[in-house]
């Protein structure tokens, strides 16, 4: 890990979707550190410093995917190949990975997808992996392909229907467990959509890893910024990922969250 | 045994959280409290609600943290009912406030009096906006209208809590004991510092200077303590650099009667505060010492 900016070049973008882009660095773990699923790195691009998700763990290298949702992400997204940026970390507690023959559901929602994919890459290893992936609508679909060029059961999913399962990703888990059930489950994604998979996973006895999202300042667990309520843990630090056990305790969890003021909402 | 007094309150334990560390939210500060802390000290705050610096808003180098974090705040209406979940049995609360003007300072007294133990004054951040923070404690006139503002509308204790960055800390010590502080902590952030990323040639605070904290800062806080215990009357919590039970005691003998964590989270995490309780109290039983009042300013002899 990491605690101030290193520079790394941008070898390869990609253009996922027509709002997501994912970016490639060479990233030497053995100077800057062994990176796990679930984890993030704090990007800084000179005029401000955002969290992001790892999309993409490989020998030396690593990728984020970015969806453009406001001025940093828009500025990430002019990015050339050969362009600068600054990263540190990587930050907070990964996703559990410790499976073995079991049958495991990845479920991740928009650029959700982007942790549970470098997650899956490593499930897929030894374990059977269904992937739901879901999305507003076709397009918006990420890293199918990828996903089943690894091995992983892939269930697509719409809100439009445009392919795939037509409605929520809620709706499709509904479905999924009717003639399956699973050992554990992941899920990365909108909160609101986070909290409705949340509560079908607990009637049916699933328990499951969560990766949240907060504002966020330092990162290095000092500023109290993404502390949660009611328990105070970090997100940097406790998080981003927890488990259904501490998901329960943590009050807040799709109902609000604070702006870069401490103001609710 | 480990039991201490500032002005007529009591702590369970001399060790507190420092403001702007994990402060934000009643929740936070809770976690603090159930891991050993006898009191906290909210993340400074003021009438309206503060968004703070852009990020970076922190960078790590040798020896500790430089941030400028900017004071963000949700304002007083906000912060108060913050305020009002955190546990006060058995604990101490101090809310830290900021503003420009006395009559903020007093504003926000009169809003907090009700549902704090004591007030801290943040007359000392070095990342402030022009006429905030270290502008006011940089200036002994200044220093002295607003303590004594915030003293005439306080019905809890409260503290000033001052910057090492100035030519003569004893003399702005005095001058707010003088203007009715009940106690000093000491020290806020050290410079401004400033990292430079050399890849890029740019600083990477996006404030450009911020407030060094952490171990690399803590002779220079233990040096204001001593000087300060020999000038002035009133109870000094010490605060920076502070990682183990060794660093208590010397901040104890050098004058404080309690002392404020807060970098040493990010490297021992909420932990920090049970473990220096427990290894303090191992320290007093080997070396004889039954309470934390005998030891204050005994690096100074003869007293």
């Amino acid at each position: 890990m990491i605690n101030a900016p290193q520079i790394v070049e941008i070898k390869e973008i990609v253009s996922e979707t027509p709002t997501i882009k994912t970016f490639k660095f060479d990233w030497d773990s053995n100077k800057f550190g062994e990176v796990n699923p679930g984890e993030f790195l704090m990007i800084w691009n000179f005029s401000d410093e955002k969290p992001m998700s790892i999309s993409n763990i490989s020998n030396n290298e690593l990728s984020i995917s970015v969806k453009n949702i406001g001025e940093f992400t828009s500025q990430l997204h002019d990015l050339k190949v050969g362009d600068e940026i600054g990263v540190r970390g990587s930050y907070g507690n990964g996703f559990n990975t410790d499976f073995d023959a079991k049958k495991l559901l990845v479920i991740g929602g928009g650029v959700g997808m982007a942790p549970v994919t470098a997650l899956t890459h490593k499930l897929v290893e030894n374990n059977e992996v269904d992937v739901l992936v879901a999305a507003t609508t076709k397009d918006e679909l990420l890293f199918l392909e990828d996903l089943e060029n690894v091995g992983a059961n892939v269930h697509p999913c719409t809100d439009d229907g445009s392919f795939g399962f037509k409605g929520y990703a809620s709706d499709c888990l509904n479905s999924l467990l009717e003639d399956s059930t699973y050992d554990y489950a992941f899920v990365c994604g909108p909160e609101i959509m986070m909290i409705g998979i949340f509560n079908i996973l607990e009637d049916a006895g699933i328990l499951a890893d969560y990766s949240l999202e907060r504002y966020m300042k330092c990162a290095l667990g000092v500023c109290g910024q993404c502390c949660v309520d009611n328990t105070g843990w970090r997100i940097c630090m406790e998080g981003p990922v927890f488990n259904s056990e501490k998901i329960r305790l943590i009050e807040e969890f799709g109902k609000y969250r604070r702006d870069a003021s401490g103001v609710k909402y | 045994m480990l039991k201490t007094d500032i002005c007529g309150v009591q702590f369970r334990n001399p060790l507190m959280l420092a403001a702007g560390i994990m402060g934000s939210t009643a929740s936070s500060m809770n976690w603090v409290l159930k891991s050993g802390a006898a009191g906290v000290i909210s993340k400074s705050f003021s009438l309206k609600p503060h968004p703070g610096y852009k990020n970076p808003t922190t960078v790590a180098v040798d020896g500790g943290i430089i941030n400028a974090i900017g004071l963000s705040n949700p304002g007083v209406d906000n912060f108060k009912e913050e305020l009002k979940q955190i546990n006060r049995d058995n604990n101490v609360v101090i809310a830290s406030i900021y503003g420009a003007t006395p009559d903020e300072f007093t504003q926000l007294v009169e809003e907090i009096n009700p549902i704090v133990d004591m007030i801290e004054l943040n007359i000392s951040c070095p990342h402030a906006m022009e006429g905030y923070g270290a502008s006011i404690g940089q200036d002994c006139n200044l220093s002295h209208t607003i303590v004594s503002a915030s003293k005439d509308a306080s019905e809890v204790p409260v503290i000033a809590k001052l910057t090492p960055n100035v030519t003569d800390i004893t003399e702005i010590a005095k001058t707010c004991e003088n203007a009715g502080a009940d106690a000093l902590s000491l020290i806020n952030t050290v410079g401004p510092g400033m990292k430079i990323n050399i890849d890029v040639a740019k600083p990477v605070l996006f404030n450009k200077f911020g407030g060094m904290s952490g171990k690399a800062i803590k002779p220079i806080a233990i040096s204001n303590v001593y000087s300060v215990y020999e000038a002035v009357d009133v109870p000094i919590i010490g605060v920076g650099g502070v990682y183990t039970f060794e660093d208590v005691v010397e901040f104890i003998f050098a004058g404080a009667r309690a002392v404020q964590i807060g970098t040493a989270i990010m490297d021992e995490g909420v932990e920090v505060f049970s473990k220096i309780n427990n290894d303090l109290e191992e320290f007093m039983k080997n070396k004889g010492y039954s309470s934390i009042d005998e030891m204050v300013g005994l690096a100074h002899g003869g007293e």
